[in-house]
């Protein structure tokens, strides 16, 4: 694991560490057992393309799964994330990377609580979004804080 | 078509009407298999103890599309968008009771026929009754 990200190391407009994944059918096949979602158009190359659609698409809501990892990744062990909402605007494709995103919108304390906001977006290897969103999450404040020299 | 529009009708008349609660043991390799299937080697869920808030997805997800598709049986379905607000962290052992509700439902004409967008919510309590997670999604069908 990465080392722990603290609220104060936070910024408005800091960018989330980026994530980049690359799905094959295996893993959509994957994904289908283990949600319980088997539509056709996600393992049926012929099926798909009678829908209207190139081939097999990604799950939308494993796009949605990969931007809950890029936001659990960033906030390390002592982080949670506590609220994830995304819209599907297009088509990944296996086999295509899909690139997770996240910039800082706001910091804010609430009951003793450090929430950071974030904005999302998944983008397909030609730079269009696919899915955006934003992400909620809680960090650890540390007492004794000393700025570490890194740019996150 | 015929047939997709009278399960029109029956979807619309489960709107705002909140489905029958069910069940289920989050076992360990329930989340392992989870992390697998995003390809998420995170520590925590590593050993199937502690579910990334994502997993909620996944519970009582196929029972709900096979209950969808008696009612309604679109040839495909296309997810809109995925909200997940989590409050506690979903844990090997627990029972968690999952309610879904069409909270909205809207029909279009589309290039192949009819269309529907429908928002379905879904809540998660555990044993003690709290409320651990909730989604919110939409879906389009056609």
């Amino acid at each position: 694991m990465s080392i722990q990200l603290y609220y104060q190391d936070v910024r408005k407009g800091d960018e989330v560490t980026p994530l980049v994944k690359a799905p094959t059918p295996r893993q959509l096949v994957m994904w289908a057992g283990a949600v319980g979602d088997y539509m056709p158009i996600h393992y049926d190359q012929e099926y798909a393309r009678s829908r209207g659609l190139k081939g097999i698409i990604v799950h939308g809501q494993l796009v949605g799964a990969f931007l809950g990892q890029l936001m659990t990744d960033w906030v390390g062990e002592q982080g949670t994330l506590i609220k994830l909402n995304c819209s599907y605007k297009g088509m990944n494709y296996p086999g295509e990377a899909v690139t997770l995103r996240g910039k800082v919108l706001r910091k804010y304390v609430r009951k003793g609580e450090h929430f950071v906001e974030c904005s999302l977006r998944a983008e397909n290897p030609r730079g269009e979004k696919t899915a955006s969103g934003t992400a909620t999450v809680v960090l650890p404040y540390k007492d004794d804080y000393k700025r570490k020299g890194r740019t996150r | 078509m015929a047939e997709t529009l009278s399960g029109i009708a029956k979807l619309k008349g489960k709107v705002g009407e909140a489905w029958k609660p069910r069940e289920y043991l989050i076992e360990g390799e329930m989340i392992r298999r989870f992390a697998r299937a995003v390809g998420d080697t995170n520590p925590l869920w590593k050993d199937g103890n502690i579910a990334p808030p994502a997993f909620t997805l996944s519970i009582g997800f196929e029972q709900f599309v096979e209950d969808l598709m008696k009612l309604t049986p679109f040839n495909t379905v296309l997810m809109g968008s995925t909200e997940i607000e989590s409050y506690q962290p979903i844990k090997r052992g627990d029972t968690i009771t999952v309610v879904f509700k069409i909270s909205n439902l809207r029909e279009r004409k589309g290039q192949t026929g009819k269309m529907v967008f429908m928002t379905f919510e879904s809540t998660y309590k555990n044993k003690e009754q709290e409320l651990v997670a909730r989604c919110r999604q939409m879906v389009i069908g056609y």
